[in-house]
């Protein structure tokens, strides 16, 4: 119940609108700045969508830092954003999808 | 590193990385914050944080903003005075459980009492962090830290019973975990006259965690995801914390009541005339 309402703000998908096959989709991409992570988790447990793990690559302090491992499913909801203690990562919004016959 | 975050410019920059451990939940509060100060819609020139002394007390040297960081206890009477010197200002006091109940919990309980307009946000580790781990007036019963290694014995304070009592006329507590709630609440505290205080039960995988064997910052997490009751307006008598038992968060209280400056200012008025 509280990991549906972490996402509130910007994604309001708990209860699927009649129309969902017509709405665009909000889509985003993640930025990391991977010197600031402190290898933490916090973002890889708590994204919705199970966008992010972390690799095993280590950063210039030897943490583990995430990586986008399905960025398409990213719903740009901002969660790892606010979650990160050591504001390393964010989100943006990609170029919303059209209807997947349109990506060809 | 100069790649920009997008909360960058409410960041002392240079001072970033902070102190904090991996898996301490005070950054993540911090996020909150820069959150609900855009969301407040306030002017931010005309916001203060102070903090403390302890690991939360290191929010005020983070956040880009006027700020000050006081010596071990006094950030409420030093807020005190900036709320009452210039009643434009939101004033905002950030600082630890240790900070602001143990050493300074005597400033608390009165500037609740007098409803002086600021903010108090007070991230509750259950014990000194930064000076090693020593038992506080927050520790739950029975949890282990240094200097209780068997055990605390004595009964912690409950702090939003505390604050409630004391005369707060906002009263909030969340989870470091409740990103989007506490968020809210914090907006709704600056917006707020009067004296608002929230609690942030954060994880502390260095010092309480270890003691306790509670694994790490993500644990704590864990722990919180599972063990939180929301429960508005519950009554804050209710809601005591022990060792690992279920948390009781929410919005407690919500109240209109003069504040400290309504009263000086309509009490003065009334005795030697409007001043011109
Ligand atoms: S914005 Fe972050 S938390 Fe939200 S779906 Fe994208 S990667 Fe996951
Ligand atoms: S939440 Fe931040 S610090 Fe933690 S693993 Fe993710 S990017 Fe790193
Ligand atoms: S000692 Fe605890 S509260 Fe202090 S920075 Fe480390 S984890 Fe955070």
């Amino acid at each position: 119940m509280l990991l549906s309402s972490l996402g509130e703000k910007k994604m309001k998908y708990w209860r699927k609108p009649l129309d969902a096959d017509k709405v665009k989709v909000p889509h985003g991409k993640v930025r990391i700045i991977k010197d600031r992570c402190k290898g933490c988790g916090f973002c890889v447990e708590y994204c919705p969508r199970d966008v992010l793990e972390l690799t095993d690559e280590f950063n210039i302090k030897g943490y583990h830092f995430p990586h986008a491992k399905n960025e398409e499913a990213c719903v740009n909801c901002g969660l790892c954003e606010l979650v990160c203690p050591e504001f390393a990562i964010y989100n943006i919004p990609a170029e919303e999808l059209e209807e997947k016959d349109d990506q060809g | 590193m100069n790649e920009k975050h997008p909360m960058d410019y409410l960041l002392r920059e240079d001072r970033i990385p902070h102190i904090w451990c991996p898996g301490c939940g005070l950054g993540s509060s911090v996020s909150c914050f820069i959150m609900a100060l855009e969301d407040s819609g306030l002017d931010l020139n005309k916001v203060v944080v102070v903090s403390g002394i302890g690991c939360t007390g290191r929010v005020a040297g983070y956040i880009n903003l006027d700020s000050f960081h006081t010596t071990h206890g006094r950030a409420i009477p030093f807020a005190t005075g900036l709320a009452l010197a210039n009643p434009e200002l939101k004033v905002v006091v950030y600082s630890g459980d240790g900070d602001l109940i143990a050493i300074g919990g005597n400033h608390l309980i009165h500037a609740a009492r007098r409803n002086i307009n600021m903010t108090v946000i007070c991230v509750n580790n259950f014990l000194y962090g930064m000076t090693g781990g020593q038992v506080g007036p927050t520790t739950p019963l029975y949890a282990k830290a240094t200097t209780s290694p068997y055990g605390n014995f004595e009964r912690p304070f409950n702090l939003v019973y505390l604050a409630a009592a004391s005369g707060a006329v906002y009263v909030a507590r969340w989870t470091a975990l409740h990103l989007r709630r506490l968020t809210k609440s914090m907006t709704e505290a600056l917006q707020k006259k009067g004296f608002s205080f929230i609690e942030i039960i954060s994880p502390c995988p260095t010092s309480y965690a270890r003691r306790n064997r509670l694994g790490d910052g993500l644990d704590q997490m864990k722990f919180y995801h599972d063990n939180s009751i929301i429960r508005h307006g519950a009554d804050p008598k209710e809601a005591d914390i022990g060792f690992q038992t279920k948390i009781v968060v929410g919005k407690f209280i919500d109240v209109e009541r003069p504040d400290y400056h309504t009263f000086l200012t309509e009490g003065l008025a009334k005795v030697v005339g409007e001043r011109k």
